[in-house]
């Protein structure tokens, strides 16, 4: 009886693998690239045929890279930008997520297209006004003020990416919770938070990304104190490829570990959680 | 339509619960209106306004640039091609990772990379492949398809090149799409997929019938997000292409940083905004998500 | 079984709350940390916040900071604007005059940057009066008054534009040519050599979105056709050059259009002759000396046309720190750091001309290109704009405009022109910028005939 069905799940089976390897694939190899260029030296970086594979590598490029004033202390300074902001953002976000999917309430869709509005403005054009304002209220050049100008980013993403989440957590769960006596709060704690904990996870991995590649508004509102993206960009200038493929991987490096942490968190509890 | 609000007894509390949505989402918009709302203000103001006195100006030189039909268009086109082809490869790659896949928490942690990586870091790369003198070039010399290097990045071949930023964005920014639907299947629970299949519903007719209906907020954020960004197009555009091809963002960045006219800048910038607007406004009324569908 | 689910997911969630608090709390402590440090020096110049867009690239930082800033009485915060991003700078000073409160003391800029600039900017004059006698040429004096009669910015370092060719491309100059005194035709011919004998295109231009295509324009191709830049803009002459360059478009690398920096595809391979600021071939000239030639670009009918490059530093009014970046303005004057310049940075002096023969091949070729432009026979000097202020990016625009429609997109030289010679006009009147050379000297704006 099954037969035939379970032939087509065979080659179904392998369609879905042989599809799933080929996008790794595409995905992986100019990340490859770039991690091989960025271990090259001088002398290779501007050869032809280009080398596909690891030979000749060398350290020299990121260890002149890393030892470039103010590299390392950039990158401390977009750490804590990153998790400043992260945090700040989903305490104001993920509440106003909430509201939005919860609630019927007058000038939702309105809010929700004025939220994605504010990054709808190119920030290019906001430069000047945003950094008078920075300038006058003296938290220009610290990490605080890059940390604000930060989540003023990344809050469109959290509300919308927690709100699309909860909406997709059944109310009825936390009303059975506050009728077992339960106050809304500790319901929505107990219950929507961890069943929503993959919409949190998206919005925390978006906000960290947002926060660590921000470069225009980082570059703008500091002067010394500068954040990595700004500061390695600043050198980037007219290098050759072997620096800017050691910047962008310096760069890049951090956030693929962050992401890969926080990864899991994408499952849901539904008993497909990820080990 | 019952909303969880309703439900709720006359009285003291209901009064309480109707302004509990306006406090939750006080200090969002407190704190957007704060650093958004005085300096978008002020921008705008430079579209209509120049030495205090209002004015379309702006706009008629906007319109008239000899650059601004190009811009217009070849936006347009990024929007309509991307969007789409990335909706599908992102479905399919959220399917995939959802399913009992062995080794998904491998394709997964693959997938997602693309995050990380900066769109000036990404365009970097796609130009070094692609470049004459670049890996794509080495690869296919070596394995013989080619005999000398072809170039890729050719102005005189649009078709090709728009092929190249396409390419390079679905790389990029797949990602992003891929992770709200994924965190949006998240909360469909499979119960209803086994239940269609039961019935006989196949792979495509339960994709179309059970799962795409349940991510629709997914869908509508996905959407909103990824429309905006594509009118702001513009890092990876430029490391491909150059000045071969501009765009809506990159003329406005132009005006603002090498023509230093700010008003003009501020003109492309409400372009964009309104643009971006109307097609936002658009997915949002198509998407609608009726409350019913929340209460399940 | 769901319970159990759910417990788990609420440890969790737990988990991963605390790890954030924890994260949080050490980021407190961190920020804490940060915030104490000291910055400021008690050295005789204090600190100063230099900030500039000339010498960003890696290799320029680090010399600065070896050869040019070592040694100096003060502390000094050298920062440049990131990779394309040129807009940081103006914006950082206008944010910071709108504020009337700033954290940079002294700018590193060019000509044209300070114009846009230069309501901003600190009189010089008494720091003028030091430098005259030590030697800076009172015609470059002069640029920095940027047509006022207060001294806006000083002379810090020069620089020009000229042509590299690889070694290899050598044996495809048309008979009779001189490299060092080449025509126009002579350059076409070579392109044109070049593409039907090798099958690809290996002459380039910088006409990228960060490319210096615009002074190629302005200081060589309509010069050297027309004579003049502005008044002979829809000259004859003129058109015969854009019509000169719509030829030599074909034989031009295609992705010249996103070249910024020539000296990469020249290292690369995929560029054999070029046309780029020195700075932006330096690199090349300095790795691969010896595979590389310098020379002169081409003379057209009415000469040789080339573009002086002009650095300066200027303070901007809001300055915290006005007398330590004058210091630093005479410390970079200095002749013992000016005679570092050329070797470290790539950029000519202002002061003194000794030139050191540890230079190398690449370098002595660069300046000895230069030298050859500078006493040509036949140089004919085109200047920086002087006198546009803000419009000097408009002014730019014209031209690239021009370049685009006519060369990229193929329309009429002459209605391109006649189109877009309005918009220049009107740039000048509305400026009231009088002529520059090559034009002739003019009473009142400069007049497109």
């Amino acid at each position: 009886m099954n037969p035939p069905r379970s032939a087509l799940a065979g080659v179904a089976r392998v369609f879905v693998y042989g599809s799933a390897v080929l996008l790794s694939l595409f995905i992986l190899i100019p990340i490859y690239l770039m991690t091989l260029a960025a271990f090259s030296s001088n002398e290779d970086t501007y050869d032809y045929p280009k080398e596909l594979l690891p030979r000749g590598l060398s350290t020299e490029t990121m260890s002149f890279f890393i030892n470039f004033g103010g590299v390392l202390d950039a990158l401390q300074r977009s750490v804590i930008v990153a998790l400043v902001t992260l945090v700040v953002a989903l305490v104001i976000g993920t509440p106003a997520g909430y509201a939005l999917a919860r609630f019927a309430f007058r000038g939702g869709d309105t809010l929700r297209l004025s939220v994605v509005g504010t990054r709808a403005f190119p920030i290019v054009i906001l430069s000047i006004p945003l950094a008078v304002i920075f300038i006058r209220w003296g938290i220009d050049d610290t990490v605080l003020g890059v940390s604000i100008a930060h989540t003023a980013l990344a809050l469109p993403f959290v509300v919308l990416t927690t709100a699309s989440v909860f909406a997709g957590v059944s109310p009825e769960l936390e009303e059975a919770a506050m009728t077992l006596g339960c106050s809304r709060a500790t319901a929505f704690v107990k219950v929507a938070l961890p069943l929503a904990l993959p919409g949190l996870a998206a919005s925390a991995i978006f906000v960290f990304i947002v926060s660590w590649n921000e470069v225009f508004a980082a570059s703008l509102l500091t002067l010394r104190h500068r954040t990595l993206p700004a500061e390695v960009l600043a050198l980037l200038e007219g290098a050759p490829p072997n620096f800017r493929f050691a910047g962008g991987f310096f760069l890049m490096a951090p956030s693929v570990i962050v992401i890969l942490l926080i990864r899991r968190y994408l499952f849901s509890m539904w008993g497909r959680v990820l080990k | 339509m019952t909303s969880v609000a309703e439900d709720v007894p006359l009285g003291r509390t209901a009064r309480r619960w109707e302004v509990l949505p306006y406090g939750l989402i006080l200090p969002t918009v407190a704190y957007l209106s704060l650093f958004f709302a005085w300096p978008m203000v002020q921008a705008f103001q430079l579209a209509f306004r120049e030495g205090g006195a209002w004015t379309i100006e702006p706009f008629r030189m906007m319109v008239n640039d000899a650059n601004f039909e190009d811009a217009f268009k070849f936006t347009m086109l990024l929007v309509v091609v991307i969007v789409p082809l990335q909706f599908v490869l992102a479905l399919a790659m959220a399917l995939l990772i959802n399913s009992k896949l062995h080794g998904r928490g491998v394709f997964l942690a693959i997938f997602i990379m693309p995050l990380a990586i900066s769109d000036l870091a990404a365009g970097l790369v796609w130009q070094s492949i692609l470049t004459e003198r670049g890996y794509l070039n080495t690869f296919l010399e070596a394995i013989g398809v080619i005999d000398q290097p072809y170039i890729w990045l050719d102005p005189t071949k649009p078709n090709q090149l728009l092929m190249a930023v396409v390419v390079a964005e679905l790389w990029r920014s797949t990602a992003f799409v891929m992770v709200i639907f994924l965190a949006g299947l998240q909360g469909i629970p499979h119960e209803y997929g086994e239940a269609a299949e039961v019935f006989g519903a196949g792979f495509f007719r339960r994709v179309r019938t059970v799962i795409l209906p349940l991510l629709k907020p997914s869908l509508q954020v996905a959407l909103l997000f990824r429309i905006i960004f594509a009118f702001e197009a513009f890092a990876v555009v430029i490391a491909i292409t150059g000045r071969a091809k501009t765009t809506l963002a990159t003329e406005a960045w132009r005006w603002q940083a090498d023509y230093f006219n700010s008003h003009v800048a501020a003109a492309y910038s409400a372009l964009i905004l309104v643009l971006s607007l109307v097609s936002a406004g658009i997915v949002v009324w198509l998407l609608r998500t009726p409350r019913e569908q929340m209460l399940q | 079984m769901r319970k159990e689910g759910t417990v788990r997911s609420i440890r969790h969630t737990r988990k991963a709350f605390i790890g954030f608090a924890a994260t949080l709390a050490l980021v407190a402590v961190a920020m804490l940390g940060g915030a104490g440090s000291a910055s400021a020096s008690h050295r005789a110049a204090g600190n100063v916040v230099f900030l500039s867009n000339q010498l960003a690239q890696v290799s320029e930082i680090d010399a600065v900071h070896k050869y040019l800033l070592n040694g100096f009485p003060g502390s000094v915060d050298y920062v440049v604007p990131p990779v394309g991003q040129g807009q940081v700078w103006f914006d950082r000073i206008t944010a910071e005059a709108k504020a009337s409160k700033g954290t940079v003391s002294l700018l590193g800029g060019l000509h044209g940057d300070y114009l846009t600039i230069q309501q901003n900017l600190m009189s010089l004059n008494d720091v003028a009066k030091q430098l005259a006698k030590a030697g800076i040429p009172p015609d470059l004096m002069k640029l920095g008054r940027l047509g006022t009669n207060k001294q806006l910015y000083i002379p810090w370092m020069q620089a020009t534009y000229i042509m590299v060719a690889n070694k290899q491309a050598l044996k495809y100059l048309p008979k009779g040519a001189n490299i060092q005194a080449l025509t126009y035709a002579q350059l076409l011919q070579w392109a044109k050599n070049m593409k039907n004998q090798t099958g690809q295109a290996r002459f380039g231009m910088p006409v990228g979105t960060n490319g210096l295509i615009n002074r190629f324009l302005q200081g060589y191709l309509v010069p050297s056709f027309s004579g003049g830049v502005v008044t002979t803009f829809r000259s004859q002459g003129a058109i015969s050059g854009w019509n000169y360059m719509k030829q030599l478009w074909q034989y031009t690398h295609p992705q010249s259009l996103s070249y910024n920096f020539m000296q990469d595809p020249l290292l690369s391979g995929e560029v054999w002759v070029a046309w780029d600021h020195v700075a932006r071939l330096g690199t090349a000239l300095k790795t691969h000396g010896s595979d590389f030639v310098a020379f002169p670009a081409p003379k057209g009918p009415k000469g040789r046309g080339y573009m002086p490059v002009l650095a300066g530093l200027a303070i901007p009014k809001t300055a915290p720190n006005p007398s330590g970046a004058k210091q630093l303005i005479k410390w970079m004057n200095s002749v013992p750091v000016q005679a570092r310049t050329l070797g470290s940075v790539g950029f000519f002096p202002v002061v003194g001309s000794r030139l050191s023969k540890r230079l190398g091949v690449g370098l002595l070729s660069m300046n000895a290109a230069v030298k050859n432009t500078q006493r040509a026979k036949d140089a004919l000097k085109s200047l920086l704009p002087i006198g546009l202020g803000a419009e000097g990016g408009n002014f730019n625009k014209v031209y690239v405009d021009t370049f685009t429609r006519i060369v990229v997109r193929g329309e009429d030289p002459k209605s391109v022109v006649n189109n877009e010679a309005p918009i220049l006009q009107a740039i000048m009147d509305k400026t009231g910028a009088k002529c520059w050379a090559p034009d002739p000297a003019s009473k009142g704006p400069c007049h497109v005939k």
